[in-house]
């Protein structure tokens, strides 16, 4: 499948076609994306309408500048894949390859300071379960539940996205041969979705005052 | 070239509007805030839709696959706080 | 080589006939290695594995079915435990629902007809495809382990708390297994969706797709739209079951109807993608029975398109006494009986297509017929349900088990069965014994209305549902319906009988033994791997038969063909 990237399947009419119809399937696929966090998002804003005030409380308790932080780093990593994608278009691999490693390397460390975020709230007493001891059981500790929920769901979705950036360069390097962008459309389109969802997750979680 | 000069101009954008929000939860604006935010979360997104994701390049068919999204979740959410903002239950 | 010719029916033979040419050379034959099965790309062997996939759910579910209704031959609790009843319904449901319904269709009859039916060579994304299958597997085997841990207790609503907190049952793997077939259905749904948009022949317009083409878009929508909703729903529940993280916990500030929400949003819709494929089904038969055009070719296909977007924004009307808000109640009571109006328009644009249309009466026609009778009893009691007023009397009742068994048996797998009658000559090659098949659809007809109709007046006379032991007035309509559910059973299992006796002794098919319009039915019977020799060229509407009938096609079926046959 990796070896001739864009080799007109028999069922479509015409290479553009196929394309058009990758795009299409790719864009379906991140709808239903938007859907599931939709979902978690539901959750989040049940809680703070029906339990407003210690929402608020909780979110207060939050790395505001960590999130800031990693919100701008995810932002800085969609720019540099939409560069990417710019330069693969060009022909441009060498260059490709080294946006791609800079938007993984930028993926990481969003991965990197969560997980700092995380360690910091351990010893704070606010992680329901393992390191509860400033919580109190009721709407503050089903709020860390949701964030860790959330939060946790989207790192996933960020390790996702980071393996179908990586897998542009290794092991087959389709990057370079793809010269319609396609593979590197699609992969660029779920990473940019990925940034979408984390630019709602930080006012939700972390700016509720 | 051209192209790349929108997407840097675009992130910049993306980061001032960052800055926004964080200054905007600081500010006195009480009730109004998660209005704010939230505007600001829909500009962010219309830059990474409209400029990253390349749909100001896109036919009107895969720019209606994106919007459903945000349509159906409209639904969702109108028609459940339909029902939790109603129920009269003291907050 | 001589050929008994069978006097009475021109469509079976005494002798087993042998493959004919076009069987040589068509799908089935592309390999007879098991390998070559499982790691196929070709829809229409896809088409069959989701056949026998679902197949096999069916006759789990009706397992299911069976004891609950040896249990409710009585009143009293002595087949089953309670415990053992609640987990025979919520295992009915979840098989039937997930395993069967939804799939049922358009996976086997979508997959094998849509690119047939627009020109095409094969779907959009044929690995997505099979990947939706061995996913849909994963999902039943998943099933297959909650039976063998015990099963799961919440009936196939898994309403918090209980399913988060009080359960005993193996929730989680039951909440797995409905998870990973989500996955399946998303897969199935932007194929669908792509294909559709992507791949038609040149001249196959928007406006000249078949109507069954036009349900499975709109299915696909729903597939697309529904599904992450429930997945992101059923989480939740694993996450509180697992962690007590307490999201519909009101203990800790949850809220237990955020659950319903969520699952609703996604369930309501899901009953559309179950009957949605159906009413397709039913447009191509009643147009082949009629021979003649549809009547309101546009007001058919956006009752397909206006059904599935209304449909979700109706899901308040499960949870009209759950808590929900007096005017949420409202809007969606008003919304549901808005719903009910493309249904209605279909209906009876079928019913004016048939008038004055050259019937011929044979198996798939009754089938269709079933479904339109049933439906429509069944939507009617959806309308009763829709009204505040009556729902807040009959909700939780065996009303509205028969309102939706009416519409999901009655009208789904009554059109499942007309479709597998009349698609069997295309995808096997082979006829069967249409009188065989008449007798069914009847059988079928009769056992169905026995089993159900009682129901409506049990739960109107207020007997619960999910309940096995009852008042004992109530037992003379019980004995009644599962009588009638044994009726049923019989007349399910009649057409595996003269359908797999048609794979040896049917007589050849030919392309187009209907005479029906429709682009599949220009290809051989079976048809060959890639459809189509050349891109066919459409430049006909739909549904495009002669004025006048069939001509010298008006002669009954049954009577001897007075050429070589």
């Amino acid at each position: 499948m990796m070896g001739e990237v864009g080799r007109l399947q028999p069922q479509f009419p015409t290479l553009a076609r196929q394309r058009e119809a990758d795009h299409f399937g790719m864009l379906i696929f991140l709808t239903t994306e938007v859907l599931i966090f939709g979902g978690l998002f539901a959750a989040l804003f049940v809680l703070r309408a029906e339990h407003g005030a210690e929402y608020v409380k909780s979110s207060k308790a939050m790395h505001l500048w960590l999130g800031g932080l990693n919100t701008a780093v995810l932002l800085t990593s969609s720019a540099v894949v939409a560069l990417m994608v710019e330069a693969v278009k060009a022909g441009g691999a060498r260059l490709a390859k080294w946006l791609l490693s800079g938007a993984i390397a930028l993926g990481l460390m969003f991965l990197a300071i969560k997980f700092t975020e995380y360690g910091l709230e351990y010893r704070d007493g606010l992680v329901p379960h393992l390191s509860p001891r400033n919580l109190h059981g009721g709407p503050d500790t089903l709020f860390m539940d949701l964030y860790f929920a959330a939060t946790g769901l989207h790192a996933l979705h960020v390790t996702a996205g980071l393996a179908l950036l990586a897998s542009l360069i290794w092991p087959f390097g389709a990057a370079p041969r793809d010269s319609s962008a396609v593979l590197a459309g699609n992969a660029a389109l779920y990473w940019h979705l990925v940034d979408v969802i984390w630019v709602f997750l930080y006012p939700t979680l972390y700016l509720a005052r | 070239m051209k192209a790349v000069r929108t997407i840097l101009l675009a992130w910049a954008a993306l980061l001032a509007l960052l800055a926004l929000t964080v200054a905007a939860s600081f500010a006195p604006l009480g009730r109004v805030l998660p209005y704010v935010s939230y505007g600001i979360a829909i500009a962010k997104t219309a830059i990474v839709a409209w400029i990253f994701m390349d749909l100001r390049k896109r036919d009107g068919l895969q720019r209606i696959a994106v919007g459903a999204g945000v349509v159906w979740l409209a639904i969702l959410f109108v028609l459940m706080f339909g029902d939790i903002l109603t129920r009269g239950w003291p907050s | 080589m001589t050929e008994a010719k069978s006097q009475v029916n021109p469509r079976m033979s005494q002798e087993a006939i042998p493959d004919t040419a076009e069987e040589r050379v068509s799908y089935l034959a592309e390999g007879h290695t098991l390998k070559s099965w499982l790691t196929t790309t070709d829809h229409k062997r896809i088409a069959i594995l989701f056949l026998l996939s679902i197949t096999f759910f069916f006759f789990c579910g009706g397992i299911a079915a069976a004891l609950i209704r040896l249990d409710l031959l009585t009143p009293a609790p002595d087949l089953l435990s309670n415990d053992g009843y609640n987990r025979a319904f919520s295992l009915h449901g979840i098989i039937m629902v997930w395993f069967f319904l939804i799939p049922s269709i358009p996976t086997t009859f979508g997959n094998f007809l849509i690119p047939l039916m627009i020109g095409a060579r094969d779907l959009a994304f044929p690995r997505l495809n099979l990947a939706s299958w061995y996913i849909f597997v994963l999902g039943g085997l998943a099933t297959l382990a909650t039976v063998v841990l015990g099963g799961v207790d919440t009936g196939w609503t898994f309403y918090t708390p209980f399913s988060s907190t009080y359960s005993n049952g193996a929730v989680f793997m039951a909440l797995t297994a409905v998870f990973i077939s989500g996955f399946s259905s998303i897969l199935t749904g932007i194929n669908f969706i792509v294909t559709v948009h992507k791949l038609r022949c040149p001249g196959m317009t928007w406006g000249r797709l078949p109507l069954f083409v036009w349900a499975h878009f709109a299915t696909a929508i729903i597939f697309v739209l529904a599904t992450p909703v429930l997945t992101i729903a059923l989480v939740l529940v694993a996450l509180e079951r697992v962690f007590g993280i307490g999201i519909f916990d009101p203990r800790l500030g949850g809220d237990p109807l955020l659950f319903q929400h969520l699952f609703w949003f996604y369930s309501h819709p899901a009953v559309y993608i179950m009957i949605l494929p159906a009413m397709g089904v039913v447009s191509e038969l009643i147009t082949n029975a009629a021979h003649k055009q549809i009547f309101g070719y546009w007001f058919v296909a956006g009752s397909a398109i206006a059904i599935a977007v209304i449909g979700f924004m109706v899901w308040g009307h499960h949870m009209f006494v759950s808590g929900q808000s007096a005017y949420a109640s409202a809007i969606f009571s008003f919304l549901s009986i808005v719903v009910a109006v493309p249904s209605a328009i279909k209906v009876y644009n079928w019913t004016a297509t048939l008038h004055k249309g050259d019937i011929v009466i044979d198996g798939p026609l009754l089938y269709a017929l079933g479904f339109i009778g049933l439906f429509t009893v069944g939507g009617l009691t959806g309308l009763m349900l829709a009204m505040l007023a009556i729902d807040v009397h009959v909700t939780d009742t065996y009303f509205v088990v028969a309102h939706f068994h009416f519409i999901m048996v009655g009208g789904s797998v009554s059109a499942f069965f007309g479709a597998l009658h009349f698609w069997w000559p295309k995808v096997t090659g082979r006829l069967y014994n249409d009188v065989w098949a008449r007798l069914s659809a009847i059988l079928i007809f009769c056992g169905f209305v026995m089993t159900f109709a009682p129901q409506f007046l049990l739960g109107y006379e207020g007997m619960p549902r999910r309940y096995h032991v009852y008042p004992a007035v109530f037992q003379p309509l019980n004995v009644m319906s599962s009588v009638g559910a044994s009726i049923l059973a019989v007349a399910y299992l009649l057409p595996f009988t003269y359908l797999f006796w048609s794979l040896r002794y049917g007589k050849p098919a030919g392309p187009n033994p209907w005479g029906a319009t429709g682009l599949e039915w220009t290809t051989p019977s079976p048809p060959p791997k890639h459809n189509f020799e050349t891109v066919p060229i459409v430049d006909k509407q739909a549904y495009c038969y002669p004025v006048g009938g069939r001509g010298e096609q008006s002669r009954p079926r049954t009577q001897k063909a007075d050429d070589d046959g």
